[in-house]
């Protein structure tokens, strides 16, 4: 759908798109502070019993007899809140009931002779009449253990009974066609843990090149010994079997994963070398290569950086510590940490925010937003105004965002940045609307005044007038323009 | 104790029962005296179907969390270990067990796997020397948990990733399982219908697994009229939106978690009379359960947020009203009636408070400009505007660093919107998201690819708008108060995969062939025989009871919109819900992120 700029604002005006606030924002607020009056009240009435005793449940709603709570309960010693306890016991009349479980008492001597405690009686003592075989048929529950060493079993029998969760030797199956029967016959069941049971006898008995050969024509059961080597963390075999089956891409992403495993971050770099080439798709193959670089990198930053702190000669670090080491941050943090630290430093550095720039082809755009927030942040207003700041050839400087300015007030007013210094940016924002609408928000007078009188819009301008302080000097300054007799006003 | 699985039309205690059942013998075939060792995730689960009171009648006397070294001590005669078949946890249990041998009295060890008994864990308890130390390895089938009256969840987090990722199907073969466990408590059910992949695979499964029970006759009534399944990757688009319904709100703002929130506690501090009160503010957060045992929480969870205030602030009228009767009460016989109401009007009001804290909760992040502008974003994309260019308040998401499971949504909202995105725009948010977040992300990147959630539009072709004209995705004038259709759950935008179900309802698939062509995966449908006695004759006016059986997860957005059509005077059909996980985009998006192992 193409909009053109017109259709778009008349899209916002005629919006069929509600904000998502209640309908009558103060009718709705003063319901929901209507019934929270109401509750409130009524707690005065009713709270001379205690409020808790309602609903049996401690103060973290579990409630008193619950699994969960339990746990905490009857484990004594390791590790529940003596504190929250007592709290409980002390509120709580049901507590009192239940005696302290300590090792030596046994609580169900404590049940035991009475045929039906009131407490617990639950729904099951009042439906345990209900005959049990309605329900009991189906709910498949093995019996027991017992080998069955009967040896003439076939593939389809034996792959049932696994299923029941009788354990079965799978050793007699010696033949390569009994051995992809028992597979197929496992498949067919779709019971993963049977198919799996059957993959590991396969990968025991088989060849790597037979069990691969005979798994890339049987897509399913190629899938769960995918898994089944995942879930176990067999590398090397996985490796090798992405390779047999030329999923070359899949073979390059299950090798780089194992980076996340490595903490040292010089292995770590190591590692991501080894990655570098493979078969990736052409867009991730860039990406690892940045991964590798940066990483570099950061190892070399962090080694000077710790140095020069350390040190404690230089200025920076002194004022302002870092609070955590650069290595394995992302990209865009670790050029808003050499924005902050090495601003200055010419291009030829590994640690100077140009040569990230250049290196990583960081968009104009993301750096102009990252150095901005960094250079805001240490208030140095002056590299804030030199970002902006390009000359022609004629030497005539003039101001350009590629941000957008409005972007630009908005991370200066998160950074505290002074009322002069923004009025000057709030100026330079194109649209006259958020113009207004920030140099409102931002209380920069001076900003709203002359766009006012821009207008000619009289009544705007009136409207302001009470907003700013009695006597202040821009009540004058309004004044003035009100009464001056050079403007056509448009109302 | 479970009342509230019982009020649908499908009674779950029967299944909450069974389930029990099954525990309890277990339990009791390791006699004496017992500690149980948990798998720490099953706790929530589990705490859906059984109380400690139930572990405690059967002499367990002492729970424990699985961790490294030794147990702590108990004097108890067996060890029950609970725990997700998973060979981490196997290297745990050994070590358990390895250090236990070395003191005292020799005790039983036993195993449970929950749902499903494994070679794989088998074999490797065996390689640590430990697999003959265990009298009883058992499973316990918790394969289909109920969650509320219709509602059930698998809650089994990595069913998207292995299904559509790595082409594991044990989830499918759980989720067939589950539905055999079904159709043995609630009678077979007479038609299936289904839609993907993984829904056919699940379809044939249950085929097959019928076909071996084919001994026993199943000789329930069958309460269940038509079953529709559904692969997740036939709708991608639902989960990636911001869900707008109370309930949807709070799990994408706070998180459910087996129906349980927690939330910050200085909404909830007790306020008290006199200066007291406000010394010891608690600083831990505050759980609170959800589930249509509230009164209150089931009427609102369903609707807009934006229905919600005028709700509560009814609510506290009523209230306020019938607290005031005390003053009427004259005679003994007066006052003892409004005394024997307090309990039920506290709890009220103990709900009504609960609910207008976390109404207020979320007012503030809804009302926020950012919520404003990335809602904005989303309503643009799902009515087909600029789907086809990089966005700027994507741009801007990352150039402030906002999380990246937020980028990633709307990055493959955009994508899905557009039937993937163009080659150059796609490499521009890739390469965005790098440098920002960190080239390690490239294994994230890939696996949202190849789970289809991010992509390079191919043959240039957009199909989305099709799909959108035909199924009516897109609506212009929802009620949030009142609704009349679906889409009121996303204030505009109705779920593709709850329009296929009302579809398939009324006026049937048949109308809309092309649109499912276009959607991934084959459509189909199956019926199951029933003998004559069974068949079921259905009464005027009487609806039809359908199960819907998400694999890959659901939204309580969804949900909604689901229970929205049962409620419906003349939809003609109730639903029951199922799925592999309850979710939202962002857990969804986490699950497919890749992480050390």
């Amino acid at each position: 759908m193409n909009r053109t700029k017109g259709d778009e604002e008349e899209y916002w005006n005629s919006s069929k798109f509600k904000a998502f606030t209640f309908d009558d924002e103060d009718d709705e607020l003063s319901q929901l502070k209507e019934s929270k009056r109401a509750v409130n009240s009524l707690r005065d009435f009713v709270d001379d019993d205690d409020d808790d005793d309602l609903e049996r449940v401690s103060w973290t709603g579990e409630p008193v007899g619950s699994i969960s709570w339990s746990i905490k309960e009857t484990a004594g010693t390791s590790g529940s809140a003596p504190e929250g306890r007592e709290q409980l016991k002390g509120r709580n009349s049901f507590y009192t009931q239940l005696p302290k479980p300590t090792s030596t008492y046994s609580l169900s001597s404590f049940f035991k002779g009475r045929t039906r405690p009131g407490s617990f009686q639950s729904l099951s003592d009042a439906l345990s009449d209900t005959p049990p075989k309605s329900y009991a048929p189906e709910l498949g529950r093995p019996k027991g253990e017992y080998r069955d060493y009967s040896n003439d079993w076939s593939p389809s029998d034996t792959v049932r009974r696994l299923r029941r969760g009788k354990v079965c030797s799978l050793e007699r199956f010696r033949s390569l066609q009994d051995k992809l029967q028992l597979l197929e016959e496992a498949v067919s069941m779709h019971d993963g843990n049977v198919i799996t049971a059957v993959l590991i006898f396969l990968k025991r008995t088989l060849s790597k090149e037979i069990l691969f050969r005979e798994l890339e024509v049987r897509q399913v059961a190629l899938r769960h010994f995918i898994h089944f080597l995942k879930e176990t963390g067999d590398q090397k075999l996985l490796l090798d079997l992405f390779r047999f089956l030329d999923r070359t891409e899949e073979l390059a992403l299950t090798h780089y994963r194992e980076h996340l495993n490595i903490q040292d971050p010089e292995k770590r770099k190591e590692f991501l070398k080894t990655c570098i080439g493979l078969p990736f798709s052409a867009e991730d193959s860039a990406h690892v290569q940045d991964h590798y670089t940066l990483l570099e990198r950061q190892i070399i930053i962090e080694a000077n950086d710790r140095h020069l702190e350390s040190a404690g000669q230089t200025e920076i670090f002194r004022k302002h510590p870092r609070k955590a080491s650069i290595l394995n941050m992302p990209l865009v943090t670790t050029l808003f940490y050499a924005c902050f630290y090495h601003y200055t430093e010419s291009e030829g550095t590994f640690s100077s925010p140009i040569n990230l720039k250049k290196t990583f082809k960081i968009p104009d755009k993301q750096y102009v937003l990252t150095a901005l927030a960094a250079r805001a942040k240490l208030r140095a207003w002056n590299d804030v105004d030199a970002l902006f700041t390009t000359k022609n050839w004629l030497g005539y400087t003039k101001k350009r965002a590629p941000i957008g300015f409005h972007r630009v007030v908005e991370i200066l007013h998160k950074n505290s940045a002074p009322v002069q210094i923004l009025q000057d940016y709030v100026n330079l924002v194109e649209d006259v609307d958020t113009k207004l609408n920030l140099a409102t928000k931002l209380k920069c007078h001076d900003v709203v005044i002359d766009t006012c009188r821009d207008l000619k819009d009289r009544q705007q301008l009136l409207a302001y007038r009470s907003k700013v302080d009695k006597g202040s000097v821009e009540e004058e300054k309004i004044d003035a323009i009100l009464n001056s007799s050079q403007i056509r006003w448009k109302n | 104790m479970a009342a509230h699985l019982s009020y649908g039309r499908v009674n779950l205690n029967v299944l909450r029962e069974a389930l029990r059942r099954e525990l309890r013998e277990f339990l009791d075939k390791c006699a004496g005296s017992k500690a149980i060792v948990w798998d720490e995730y099953l706790t929530g689960p589990f705490g859906l179907i059984a109380q400690y009171s139930l572990l405690k009648e059967h002499e367990v006397e002492k729970m424990f969390t699985l961790k490294g070294n030794r147990l702590p001590a108990a004097d108890v005669k067996n060890i029950i270990f609970l725990v997700r078949p998973r060979l981490e946890l196997m290297d745990i249990i050994a070590e358990n067990v390895l250090s236990e041998d070395r003191r005292g009295p020799t005790r039983d060890f036993h195993i449970l796997f929950v749902p499903r008994r494994s070679l794989l864990c088998e074999q490797r308890l065996k390689d640590l020397g430990v697999l003959g130390s265990f009298i009883h390895r058992e499973e316990y089938s918790l394969d289909l948990i109920p969650f509320d009256g219709d509602l059930l969840s698998m809650e089994s987090e990595g069913a998207f990733k292995e299904c559509y990722l790595d082409g594991d199907q044990t989830s499918l073969y759980h989720a067939a399982k589950g539905l055999m466990t079904l159709q043995a408590l609630y009678g077979t059910i007479p038609h299936i219908f289904g839609k993907g992949e993984c829904a056919r695979q699940v379809a044939n499964m249950m085929v097959r697994m019928k076909r071996e029970f084919t001994g026993s006759q199943n000789s329930v009534f069958p309460v269940f009229d038509n079953l529709l399944l559904l692969d997740r990757n036939v709708d991608l688009l639902t989960p990636l939106a911001t869900q707008l319904t109370y309930e949807g709100l709070i799990d994408e703002i706070y998180g459910i978690q087996n129906s349980y929130v927690k939330l910050p506690p200085e909404k909830f501090a007790p306020k008290k009379q006199g200066g007291s009160g406000g010394k010891d503010l608690p600083t831990e957060a505050k759980k609170l359960q959800l589930n249509s045992a509230e009164e209150l929480y089931a009427e609102i969870r369903d609707k807009n947020f934006n229905a919600v205030g005028s709700v509560l602030s009814k609510k506290a009228k009523i209230i306020s009203a019938a607290f005031e009767e005390r003053h009427n009460a004259k005679t003994v016989g007066e006052i003892k009636q409004f005394v024997s109401q307090l309990p039920h009007m506290q709890a009220a009001r103990g709900s009504l408070a609960n609910h207008t804290s976390i109404a207020e909760l979320i007012k503030d992040v809804t009302t926020s400009e950012d919520f404003f502008d990335k809602l904005t974003v989303e309503q643009e994309f799902m009515s087909g505007i600029d789907t086809d260019k990089v966005n700027n308040y994507i741009e801007d998401c990352i150039a402030q660093k906002h999380p990246l499971i937020k980028v990633l949504r709307l990055v493959c909202l955009q994508s899905v919107c557009n039937s993937g995105l163009k080659q150059k725009v796609l490499d521009y948010y890739k390469r965005e998201i790098l440098q920002t977040y960190g080239y390690e992300h490239i294994l994230t990147l890939n696996n949202l690819e190849k789970a289809g959630l991010l992509k390079a539009q191919t043959g240039g072709r957009n199909n989305y708008p099709t799909i959108r004209k035909t199924l009516r995705l897109w609506m212009d004038d929802v009620n949030e108060q009142n609704p009349t259709d679906i889409s009121y759950v996303y204030s505009g935008y109705a779920p593709l995969s709850v329009r296929l179900a009302q579809l398939l309802s009324r006026p049937g698939w048949r109308s809309i062939e092309e649109v499912l062509r276009i959607l991934p995966g084959p459509h189909f449908e199956e019926r199951q025989s029933l003998p004559t006695g069974l068949q079921k004759k259905r009464q005027p006016g009487e609806n039809r009871v359908t199960l819907i059986f998400f694999l890959g997860g659901v939204t309580f957005a969804e949900i909604a919109a689901l229970r929205f059509l049962s409620q419906l005077e003349d939809g003609g059909t109730e639903y029951v819900i199922a799925t592999t996980k309850l979710m939202n985009g962002s857990s969804w998006v986490e699950a497919l992120m890749e992480k050390p192992f």
